[in-house]
């Protein structure tokens, strides 16, 4: 029950916050900010429950089910395991500092704007939630729409092309997902006889090798599209460039997520074969994203385009993780869908108070503000060396463990892996460089970071740096869901090769007949 | 009635229906546009009845009365575009009404 | 005592928050004592630790603090390891690292970042003592990326200069490639062998691979890549003259003193896997012997001081790769040490010149400061006797004596590392009077400001001590053949194997090396101090030369354009991401299409029905035909 409660607390606040706009924004904001905070304690909650039963029965959390449209087998069906109760704490964690970061920077249509950012929250939320195909769509399509009207309607200036082609490109992609979806269900209805969108009962599915693999381009497209993956990256950059702050901050820290997310909760368990077999190319795509992306970082003069393409780098590692099939590697993976959140999310953050302070988004008319502004120069700094993954902050752990775990399925592709690294300390200390070093005579006052904006950054800081030193509660949360789909895909391996084994032998056997 | 042939009647039709479609295309001045408009649902009400006899049903001529009704509510609308038309651009040229074009 | 090893690494990294919490809001003298004091306790809990160590008898202690991931087998631990070798790093880079500490409180006085900088300096201890107690390299790689991080905050301290940032950056990318190397060594590792466990990996090693197996070799070279970089070896070694942009104590502590030796700690580390890569470890002599010939002669034309002193570094860390190349793995910590010990002396000595002089660092600007600061000319001198290896009294003989004779003698030694090694100490001498005259001797050429307070002058001296009686803990055969050092390491790094028949060329060698570091002096007095006139005619003869040696062989120049400048070509001319471009494409077509259409839709009716005809027709028709 407490599962659909987030999902309501988040759309009723945002229709509350939207009415309360009318007469005072000031409450429109708080109220916002009180149900992600409420959402945020019981999340945690749940968190610290779980962690107090040290062999939990099964991987499932808590689960929630009522039939929705029971003729076509579609159910509300939500359901909580370790990957999903840390995505929903990074959710509502990075939502209330979303709040707070565009407490000064929206005067303009309050009301409708956190009716949007809590929406397309209650979206994202809901896609770590459900568990029916149907429902995934449904809250897949949630999340676009308010995050379509965020970018277009607060961005900057050349906002409308980057909202149209954000919503192109996740709309398009999403489509072929809705096919694949629909092939599924009717394949699994063909073969069983039971027509449903549940995910629990479509694992089960049997499928031709020729089917998985068309089924899975389809989710799979979606999901990269999203990730993204180098070359269907492009709607990210100026998205991310052109929403508000806390729209690039939900962008990078989540909606980005949803890809990964996806990745390892439908691709790999509903496709094992089919994944397998495609696994040296994603693979492959996942490098060539790390070291396009942080050249084009590197090469980027306006901040938030250049924090937008260490995303593209950093989501590289994602997709070669996942794409690795071992537990090092997932681990990392989901190592590396939290630090990232926090760690792009806190450039975005001082990118936004950058811009408020200076009015221009290019770092070539930035320089020596570390004589200025020393407290934000240190958070910078820190998270820089977050982004070029410094061991001692999360990063480092979720790299490391990406690609010790990618060193054991492939270990040509690893080593250019790798070598994104020295890449990401270019990008990233071209940002300090550029940003904090050197001397400037000012025109204007340049204040430093003010109370609200360490009340967001601080906070921050103190996540990266205890994921960093102390990863192991995360990697305990999500460790049974890990191995439940490792043994899914190992059992699929043995299962498809045990098919093999005795089609060869009946042909074998056709053979002798003749 | 009966002996004259389906064909004959058909190609009555048809070529009743060619005209109206031609002077459809060639005419300029949009009244004849819209009787030869009347010409070609005559032509196609015509097959309707060859065809109701040749098989001995009504429904070809419940359709004829249908086109007939249709007929006549558009001729109704029709001439009220018209005048509006002739209103508006002081003109019965069909061609001339050409400010919707993309 | 041993359950108080995490205070070693723990008490400055307090210190270190402490300042960077407060945000330079504490006084000067409270900011000092915390950065300083920080640093000071590591050091006597590093010293009794020491004791009970070496009173004990040696026995390694292992210290688990939590467990820092645990997935699958692999396992990492917030773990320390001492032992012997832990030992003598820990003891040299907390008592040399306070040394440092205090003289930069007299050095920072008037700074405006005084309590950032001890923040830095004091992370920077700790990163450095995480690494040398690491018991797994995970965690060392930690230590090793944090120092990596501490030196280029501190390189790029003066923040308002903008070339000291890139300075910065360009030590933390270089030093970042060999990182890279080294963690895809950690990848190798961990797949063959199942752990990152040091000891683990040492006690493995030998049975899983056997000598001049190619995963070895290929793990000692990637190994190699990190030490090369950290250590500012050939090919990466042009991070560490630009380094020279940071405060003189920075120089001091961390580019000379301990980070840049971290590779040498890694390399003795992990001996047993050199020695199971043959090929790997000849290419560490071969290396250092290169490295230091070129840096060497380098440092014959500099005129930057301190950039001097960096070229000497280099040249001399050049030292320790050759012993560790031929096994001689207790000279090469040995040189370590002594050499922390003078080069800390000399950068120090160089900073309180350089302060003196009103941030001077031109040598020919300097001269006849001789008699203006008799406390650091004397210490300067004997820093600059030790470098030189100036016979029988300077530690530094001793050290470098050893290598000098086991490159001829060790069972790995050839005549060619020997050589090598042996034109290294000649132009060791000569760079190192050169230096000595030009700054202190001639006349004076620029005002000489307030001398130097004590803060300054006290750790000279001890170091000045230090680098004259260090030496004495082990003495070559032919002098009382004391091996207090070698038998303290033996447990943990093996003995060098001699070649037969060598023992006895050992007091020849000698002879030569002390005739050469005599030659030397002359050399430099001869043109520095008597002939000044000739040196003009050898510039003008020598220009091409001298212009090559001085930009350090060139390197600079061909890396830039082997990759800086095509990864910048590259950046540039893909700034706006050429795979935008089917997007763009995309939308030209659309609207090429949009616009074709458009034509069709006139607005005149006769065009229309004409269109619903032929549609119609063409259905018909194809209804016909499929039919």
């Amino acid at each position: 029950m407490i599962l659909l409660w987030f999902i309501i607390i988040l759309m009723g606040s945002g229709v509350l916050a939207w009415i309360a706009a009318q007469w005072n924004t000031q409450l429109c904001r708080w109220i916002s900010l009180l149900a992600l905070v409420i959402n945020f304690v019981f999340a945690t909650l749940l968190w610290l429950d779980t962690e107090r039963l040290s062999e939990p029965a099964s991987t499932w959390i808590s689960t929630f089910k009522v039939d929705w449209i029971p003729t076509f087998g579609i159910s509300f069906n939500l359901a909580l395991d370790g990957l999903s109760l840390l995505m929903l704490l990074l959710t509502f964690l990075l939502g209330a500092l979303g709040v707070v970061a565009s407490w000064r920077e929206i005067q303009y249509r309050v009301g409708f704007y956190h009716f949007n950012l809590l929406w397309v929250l209650a979206g994202i939320a809901g896609v770590f939630l459900t568990m029916d195909l149907f429902l995934f769509y449904f809250f897949w399509e949630v999340m676009l729409i308010p995050m379509y009207f965020l970018i277009g309607i607060w961005g900057h200036e050349n906002r409308n092309y980057a909202a149209f082609k954000f919503f192109i490109y996740t709309q398009a992609s999403g489509l072929l997902m809705l096919l694949a979806i629909l092939g599924l269900y009717f394949v699994h209805g063909r073969t069983s006889g039971i027509y449903t969108f549940n995910y629990f009962e479509l694992l089960d599915t049997v499928m031709a090798p020729g089917t998985e693999r068309w089924l899975m381009l389809g989710f799979l497209i979606a999901f990269i599209v999203k990730l993204p993956v180098v070359p269907f990256h492009n709607w990210l950059p100026d998205a991310h460039s052109e929403a508000p702050t806390a729209g690039s901050l939900i962008l990078a820290g989540l909606l980005l997520k949803t890809g990964a997310y996806g990745l390892l909760r439908f691709v790999v368990p509903l496709f094992p074969n089919a994944s397998l077999e495609i696994a040296p190319f994603a693979m492959l795509f996942g490098v060539i994203g790390i070291l396009y992306g942080a050249l084009l970082a590197y090469s980027q003069t306006d901040l938030k385009r250049l924090v937008a393409y260490t995303s593209v780098s950093h989501m590289g590692f994602v997709i070669l993780g996942v794409f690795a099939f071992n537990e090092l590697a997932w681990q990392g993976v989901v190592m590396q869908m939290i630090t990232h959140g926090i760690s792009t999310g806190a450039l975005f953050l001082i990118a936004g108070a950058l811009y408020e302070r200076t009015h221009t988004r290019n770092i070539e008319k930035m320089r020596g503000f570390w004589a200025k502004m020393p407290f934000m120069a240190t958070i910078g700094l820190i998270f820089s060396m977050a982004s070029l993954g410094l061991p001692g902050l999360g990063n480092f752990v979720a790299e490391f463990l990406t690609l010790v775990g990618a060193w054991q399925s492939n270990p040509i592709l690893t080593i250019f892996a790798t070598v994104g690294l020295v890449a990401a300390t270019a990008y990233s200390l071209r940002i300090m460089q550029k940003i904090f070093y050197g001397k400037v005579e000012l025109t204007y006052t340049l204040p430093d970071l003010s109370i609200r904006e360490k009340f967001v950054l601080v906070p921050m800081v103190v996540v990266i740096i205890t994921l960093g030193l102390f990863p192991q509660p995360v990697l305990d949360t999500t460790r049974p869901l890990v191995q439940d789909i490792l043994n899914n895909t190992k059992e699929a391996g043995i299962k498809k090769e045990t098919i093999l084994q005795q089609e060869e032998m009946l042909g074998l056997k056709g053979g002798s007949h003749e | 009635m009966n002996n004259v042939p389906v064909e004959a009647g058909l190609i009555l039709a048809g070529i009743l229906f060619i005209l109206g479609l031609i002077s459809v295309l060639i005419r300029r001045n949009i009244i004849f546009m819209l009787i030869s408009v009347e010409i070609m649902l005559n032509a196609a009400g015509l097959a309707f009845i060859v065809a109701g006899a040749r098989w001995g049903q009504p429904d070809g001529q419940v359709m004829f009365i249908f086109i007939v009704t249709m007929a006549a509510a558009e001729v109704s609308v029709g001439l009220a575009l018209i005048l509006q038309i002739y209103h508006q651009i002081k003109t019965l040229d069909g061609d001339a009404a050409n400010r919707m074009k993309g | 005592m041993n359950e108080f090893l995490w205070l070693i690494p723990a008490l400055p990294l307090a210190g270190a928050l402490v300042l960077i919490l407060t945000r330079g809001n504490l006084s000067r003298t409270v900011a000092s004592i915390i950065g300083a004091g920080s640093v000071g306790m590591a050091a006597i809990v590093a010293i009794i630790i020491n004791l009970d160590f070496i009173s004990s008898g040696q026995q390694a202690y292992h210290q688990v603090l939590w467990t820092w991931m645990n997935v699958d087998d692999f396992s990492p631990a917030f773990a320390f390891y001492l032992d012997a070798l832990s030992v003598i790093f820990i003891f040299v880079i907390t008592f040399v690292g306070f040394l440092i500490h205090i003289y930069s409180i007299g050095f920072m006085a008037d700074d405006s970042g005084f309590s950032r900088f001890f923040a830095f300096l004091n992370l920077f201890v700790c990163s450095m003592l995480i690494l040398v107690l690491a018991d797994n390299l995970v965690l060392l790689y930690l230590g090793w990326e944090g120092v990596g991080l501490c030196s280029y905050l501190l390189i790029g301290f003066w923040y308002d200069e903008e070339k000291n940032g890139y300075a910065a950056r360009k030590a933390f990318i270089i030093t970042r490639v060999g990182d890279t190397a080294m963690a895809i060594g950690l990848f190798m590792l961990f797949s063959t062998l199942g752990t990152l466990n040091i000891q683990e990996i040492l006690t493995q090693a030998p049975q899983a691979w056997t000598v001049g197996s190619q995963t070895a070799i290929a793990i000692a070279f990637l190994l190699l890549g990190g030490a090369v970089g950290k250590s500012a070896q050939l090919p990466l070694q042009t991070w560490l003259p630009d380094a020279m942009a940071g405060p003189s104590p920075v120089s001091a502590l961390i580019h000379a003193a301990t980070m840049v030796t971290a590779g040498v700690y890694l390399i003795a580390r992990m001996h047993v896997i050199f020695e199971l890569a043959p090929v790997a470890q000849l290419w560490v002599g071969i290396i250092g012997a290169i490295t230091l010939l070129l840096a060497g002669f380098s440092a014959l034309t500099q005129f930057d001081l301190k950039r001097v002193l960096a070229y000497s570094t280099i040249s001399q860390i050049g030292y320790m790769f050759l012993a560790l190349g031929i096994g001689a793995w207790s000279s090469a910590i040995f040189h370590f040490m002594i050499h922390a010990f003078f080069k800390a002396l000399l950068f120090l000595g160089a900073g309180a010149v350089i302060m003196v002089l009103h941030h001077e660092h031109d040598m020919f600007k300097m001269g006849g400061l001789k008699n203006k600061l008799p406390v650091i000319y004397w210490t300067f001198l004997i820093g600059a006797a030790s470098l030189a290896a100036l016979p029988f009294i300077t530690a530094g003989f001793y050290s470098k004596d050893q290598i000098l004779w086991l490159a001829w003698a060790g069972e790995k030694g050839n005549i060619w590392f020997y050589l090598a090694a042996l034109i290294g100490a000649l132009v060791t001498s000569i760079y190192t009077f050169r230096m000595v005259f030009l700054t202190f001797f001639g006349e004076e050429k620029t005002h000489v400001g307030h001398g130097a307070g004590r803060l300054i002058t006290i750790p000279l001296v001890i170091l000045a001590v230090l680098s004259l009686l260090g030496g004495f803990i082990e003495l070559p055969h032919t002098m009382g053949h004391v091996t207090l050092l070698s038998d303290f390491l033996q447990p943990v790094l093996p003995d060098v194997v001699l070649r037969p028949g060598t023992e006895q060329s050992e007091w020849w060698m000698q002879g030569i090396a002390a005739i050469l570091c005599l030659l030397g002096i002359y050399v430099a007095y001869f043109f520095y101090m008597k002939r000044t006139d000739l040196r003009a005619e050898i510039k003008g003869a020598t220009y091409e030369l001298n212009r090559f040696w001085f930009s350090g062989w060139g390197f600079d120049a061909l890396y830039d354009i082997l990759f800086v400048q095509p990864f910048l070509y590259l950046a540039r001319t893909n700034k706006n991401d050429f795979l935008d471009k089917i997007n763009e494409g995309m939308v030209t077509g659309a609207n090429f299409f949009h616009k074709t259409f458009a034509l069709t839709q006139n607005g005149v009716m006769r065009w229309y029905i004409m269109g619903i005809v032929v549609g119609a027709i063409l259905i018909l028709s194809l209804g016909l035909l499929l039919h």
